[in-house]
């Protein structure tokens, strides 16, 4: 008899805070996070109409520095780092040999030879041990900071304003995708132009140990404006309307990039070789064998992950994420679907509960902010 | 305390009787718990239910939940507003947020359904 291992789930410096707050918590990618503070819906408008502050803190931080930094994420990586300005940022992935997607990631070149790459709560520990043997070879050193580091994100049409004046980085001149080095109350911070709502919005970087101490700071501003604290719940709502994927619903390691409409980050014409590029030019060569669409459910009924989708007598895929779009006011779902099956118009059934329910594909993202 | 004049499933639906029909709905404890519903989805009217059968959905955002008669019998009526403003089950529960009415096939089921005090202390333990 083996006796069974309690995997541990990690808690954020502000674990006991979300708990004062009333949270609701959940086990999420190995961590206890907030799903929602009170109500999903108004934590989902306070983003889009205000601002909100989320608690990041789950998310994995790899430092990636050395003269050959830039190379070795080059090699390990389908996207091409040092291609990247510094304090310059761009989304990527790390793929398997058969293209597989490991993780989606934000690289942000922090200097000369120095990058950050910040990975998914749940893949941190197996990105950092792939990381580590994609870049022996290489004049470079991984330095996994993600339980030393603390990650707030405000988000939302006010965040700006709020942000600005609790900030040295000057916020005007910090375009998106762009990281600047500065202090936040008084903190040393990370401040980057990044997010996963489809607002404008900042991700600060801090130490684990002052987490507590700039929630409560930027907590306080942004509930003079008029937000809230966001949780995870909310999180999945925003990032599902603006049409971005999630790990584990539309990418996992069966899946490439181009596959989740996502063939632009792959850079095949690096010079680099990297994990998965033979793969990959030939997805890029052949099409993919599916395609990632966005669904309006038409009759009654909420597609979830997980339902089948026909075209007629004809299964074409499944759905991987669906909600009810608050902002839409309608139900909204991105599914794979066979390629002859994508273009938007094509009109398509969701099994829901055995039920066949009308929907359409439409094009992504379902909610765009405006410019 | 829950409404005192009604009774109580133990998967949070409450029934209220006046002679050979009742009024369903969910508990202000278990819209609670559901978070902001989004979606109902509730029988034809003229459907026949046996005592504690799935009847219908609760979709939250997050969630999905099926909803269980607390009595057996036919399905007269179901709550039209709800399509349209099913954020009621979560503001009025117990009144506008009502899911169906039914014709009972047998009052005697009611002894298999918890009291206010019963029902209380069920979600006081959790």
């Amino acid at each position: 008899m083996t006796e069974a291992i309690e995997p541990t789930i990690h808690q954020t410096p502000l674990a006991e805070i979300h708990r004062e707050l009333g949270a609701r918590l959940i086990e999420f990618g190995g961590w206890l996070m907030p799903v929602q503070y009170g109500s999903i819906l108004e934590e989902h408008r306070a983003v889009r109409e205000r601002v909100g502050l989320f608690d990041l803190s789950h998310m994995g931080e790899l430092h990636v520095d050395g003269p050959d930094a830039g190379a070795a994420l080059a090699a390990a990586l389908i996207t091409n780092p040092p291609s990247l300005a510094v304090g310059r940022a761009h989304y990527s992935m790390i793929c398997a040999p058969d293209g597989g997607i490991i993780d989606d990631l934000i690289v942000y070149r922090l200097a000369e030879s120095g990058f950050l790459v910040v990975a998914n709560a749940g893949n941190a520990a197996t990105v950092s041990d792939t990381m580590a043997e994609r870049l022996e070879r290489h004049k470079a050193v991984l330095d996994d900071r993600s339980l030393a580091t603390g990650l707030l994100a405000i988000q939302g049409p006010l965040a700006a304003g709020v942000l600005g004046p609790l900030t040295d980085v000057d916020l005007g001149a910090l375009r998106y995708y762009a990281i600047a080095d500065g202090a936040v109350a008084g903190i040393p911070a990370l401040v980057a132009r990044t997010g996963y709502t489809g607002e404008d919005g900042f991700e600060v970087f801090i130490d684990t140990g002052r987490t507590a101490q700039l929630w409560a700071i930027l907590l306080t501003a942004v509930r003079s404006a008029g937000g809230l604290p966001v949780g995870l719940g909310a999180r999945d709502t925003l990032r599902l309307e603006a049409g971005m994927p999630l790990y584990g619903n539309e990418l996992d390691r069966h899946t490439n990039p181009y596959e989740a409409g996502l063939g632009r980050v792959v850079k095949l014409d690096k010079p680099a070789d990297f994990v998965g590029r033979a793969a990959l030019d030939r997805v890029a060569r052949d099409g993919p064998a599916r395609k990632l669409v966005g669904l309006t459910v038409d009759g009654r009924g909420i597609a979830r992950h997980g339902h089948p989708v026909w075209v007629g007598d004809r299964r074409t895929g499944v759905v991987t994420s669906g909600t009810q779009s608050p902002t839409l006011g309608v139900p909204i779902a991105m599914a794979y679907v066979a390629p002859g099956d994508a273009e938007p118009g094509t009109v398509v059934d969701v099994e829901i509960r055995g039920a066949r329910i009308p929907a359409r594909v439409v094009p992504l993202p379902f909610y765009r902010r405006q410019a | 305390m829950v409404p005192t004049d009604l009774h109580y499933t133990k998967d949070h639906e409450w029934v209220r009787v006046v002679g050979d029909e009742a009024t369903v709905g969910i508990t202000a404890y278990a819209a609670d718990q559901l978070g902001d519903i989004v979606f109902v989805e509730l029988p034809d009217v003229g459907r026949a239910l046996d005592q504690f059968a799935t009847f219908g959905v609760v979709e939250s955002v997050k969630a999905v939940s099926d909803l269980f008669a607390p009595l057996g019998g036919e399905v007269i009526e179901t709550n039209p507003t709800l399509t349209g403003q099913p954020e009621l089950v979560n503001s009025e529960p117990y009144e506008g947020g009502w899911m169906l009415r039914l014709r009972l096939a047998d009052t005697s089921q009611l002894d298999g359904l918890l009291d206010a005090t019963a029902y209380d202390a069920l979600i006081a333990a959790g």
